[in-house]
């Protein structure tokens, strides 16, 4: 097993699926002589050529629209978002389009196309290039949202976006490009969405989380194992559709839940799996559920002390899982 | 009047069954305001007025090959390009068979994938830059197709219109955008939508071609598209075409346009109506004959009748079947 970076797995996934299937093609700003800005496709124009690494005008809308299109005639496109703050203009496509055309068509017409973007803060990107957009798309029936935390997920659930036969928004932490790494099999895998994955058994406290976050709480579990405090740490991977049915279970088998996430916190994705818990769960509990999550700020400025009092910090994540022990 | 079919390779059968068409789209959009005055359907979006342009642009392609994006007006297009009677009134009465959306979409939001036809919503000119992608995606596999767009002119101020029109420019790709001007963006009149004389004026900041050209004249309409359509096969890239046409109808059956325009305005339109217009054209060459017509209007009023028959006592698709196709079903 090699150990690669969160990045190299997306483009180990890309360069896999395009010689896998001569359908799959990528579209987007920057992504062909230039490998992205980010350096996520890098490589993948001089190895596949301009047809099928295609660097697209600036016009966010036209990426996902025209992929669309080229998904309704057979194509499996990847369209790229520069950075998630830049999907507005897109937003009419993603859900008037792409997220009802099998079901406004009833089932003649369908989208299998993979959107992916760059999500997160504490890279200095200020406000508009920090965002978490989820939940802008998390009630969305006709889209499942893919969140990834380490490379091992990510190559897994993005090949399994790819060969989706409907439409999927890939989200990747841009922190965690390349401060997360891990290892990944040689061979070939795909991961299932849809489904969310117990990163560490526990006892005593439930962390519900995704993205990068699941790696503050994973850090914050095992330093609290030291003071005897046992943490169950579930990462939802795919934050839409929930996967309820683990939700209810990792809740379940320790009565005290937190859900993370470092979005802003009214109406996030874990509102819905607070909802979700309590709706089943209300005799498991044994504390009410904890919710830690970023202020609700427009996120968030630029300057280093205004940004690390909006981002989420490793030490929230510690704090917020003893008090919970404790109560 | 002189002989202009023949020139453009069309017989005589040709051009009747052109008119066969236009004349069927506005024998249905006037039963739909019967129907829907009668309180037997819900709601009517209407076609009338712009149906020359519609079927002389289907003449011009490939229905056998071809790819098309219409918009909420096109009877005469689905028409000519294969939908039935039958399936029209079945998607007026939103019934179960319905081939466009099964009753979940309002009427005239087409689609019909074995047709070549893809499905569109209500957010105006999202369908503009999918015409895009088929083209995209045909070139790369190398088929030889022309993919076909049509709008209102207030589609064409939308951010969607920009952004396909320019990535199919860079990208030299085979489509055709045709803009369907009927004059008014609901109430909004042309002075109002924007400042350039036509719409096709916009082609040329989109390094393609653009022609404007009568939207009452269906070979008019399908000169300008098989230029398009000729030029998309040599590889010469996309084209901006617009039709000028007239609105004869309120926007739907929940408009009343005597409130923003005169009732004389629409009257002075009338006189140029294709479907009336085309009528004469065919009856001064002698080819259609008082016979012919009337055979025409009874074949075409005997397909009514019996469709909208079929579709009203159809069954509405079963409310269970709500949840169904929101994500593809193994089985």
């Amino acid at each position: 097993m090699a150990v690669i970076s969160y990045i190299e797995a997306i483009t180990q996934a890309l360069k896999e699926e395009m010689e896998r299937d001569e359908n799959v093609f990528i579209m987007g700003e920057d992504v062909g002589k230039r490998g992205g800005v980010f350096q996520a496709t890098k490589g993948l124009y001089e190895e596949f050529g301009q047809k099928r690494v295609i660097d697209t005008p600036l016009a966010e809308s036209a990426i996902v629209g025209v992929g669309i299109g080229a998904a309704m005639y057979g194509m499996r496109p990847v369209a790229e978002m520069q950075f998630a703050d830049f999907m507005l203009p897109a937003t009419n496509q993603i859900i008037s389009e792409a997220a009802k055309t099998r079901y406004r068509s009833n089932n003649d017409w369908s989208v299998p196309l993979t959107i992916r973007a760059p999500y997160g803060g504490g890279v200095h990107g200020g406000l508009y290039h920090s965002q978490s957009m989820e939940a802008i798309f998390a009630n969305v029936p006709g889209l499942k949202i893919v969140m990834p935390s380490t490379p091992y997920d990510v190559k897994g659930l993005l090949k399994a976006s790819i060969r989706d036969p409907d439409p999927v928004i890939f989200f990747e932490h841009k922190r965690a490009y390349r401060l997360i790494k891990g290892e990944v099999p040689d061979e070939e895998y795909v991961l299932p969405i849809g489904k969310a994955d117990v990163k560490r058994e526990g006892e005593d406290v439930t962390v519900i989380t995704y993205g990068l976050a699941v790696h503050f709480a994973l850090q914050a579990a095992e330093k609290l194992a030291a003071e005897g405090i046992s943490t169950h740490v579930l990462d939802l991977q795919t934050v839409y559709p929930l996967d309820k049915e683990t939700v209810i279970e990792a809740a379940r088998k320790t009565g005290k839940v937190l859900l993370v996430t470092e979005d802003t916190k009214e109406g996030s994705v874990i509102s819905e799996v607070a909802a979700t818990i309590a709706e089943n769960c209300l005799f498991d509990l044994d504390a009410p559920i904890r919710r830690l999550a970023a202020p609700d700020v427009p996120p968030m400025p630029y300057a280093a002390p205004l940004e690390k009092t909006c981002m989420l910090q490793p030490d929230q994540v510690e704090h917020a899982i003893r008090e919970l022990a404790e109560f | 009047m002189e002989n202009r079919h023949q020139a453009l390779g069309f017989s005589d059968q040709d051009v009747l069954k052109m008119y066969e068409i236009m004349l069927t789209a506005r024998r249905i959009d006037e039963r739909l305001w019967l129907l829907n005055r009668a309180g037997k359907i819900p709601f009517v979006v209407s076609c009338q007025g712009q149906e020359a342009a519609q079927v002389g642009a289907a003449f011009a392609l490939n229905r056998e090959k071809d790819y098309v994006a219409p918009y909420y007006r096109d009877f005469g297009l689905v028409l000519a390009w294969g939908m039935t009677v039958r399936e029209m009134m079945l998607n007026n009465f939103a019934k179960a068979e319905d081939p466009n959306s099964g009753g979940r979409q309002m009427p005239g939001h087409f689609g019909y994938r074995k047709l070549r036809m893809l499905t569109h919503s209500s957010p105006v000119t999202t369908q503009n830059p999918h015409a895009v992608g088929i083209a995209l995606a045909a070139k790369l596999r190398g088929d030889d197709i022309v993919s076909f767009v049509t709008f209102g002119e207030g589609s064409s101020n939308q951010g969607d219109f920009h952004e396909a029109a320019n990535f199919a420019g860079v990208h030299k790709l085979p489509v055709i955008f045709m803009c369907e001007n009927n004059h008014y963006a609901i109430s909004v009149s042309l002075k109002q939508q924007f400042a350039c004389d036509h719409i096709s004026d916009r082609a040329k900041g989109y390094g393609m071609f653009g022609k404007t050209f009568d939207g009452n004249d269906p070979l008019a309409a399908y000169e300008a598209v098989k230029e398009a359509a000729d030029r998309a096969h040599r590889g010469e890239g996309p084209s901006l075409l617009e039709a000028d046409c007239y609105r004869l109808t309120p926007h739907t059956s929940d408009d009343n346009d005597m409130t923003y325009r005169t009732k004389e305005e629409v009257a002075t339109a009338k006189k140029h109506d294709g479907v009336m217009t085309f009528a004469d054209y065919l009856r001064s060459l002698g080819i259609l004959t008082e016979e012919k017509e009337k055979e025409m209007e009874e074949r075409i009023r005997k397909d009514i009748d019996e469709s909208t028959d079929y579709a009203e006592k159809a069954a509405f698709a079963d409310p269970e079947s709500v949840f169904r196709y929101v994500y593809e079903e193994k089985d």
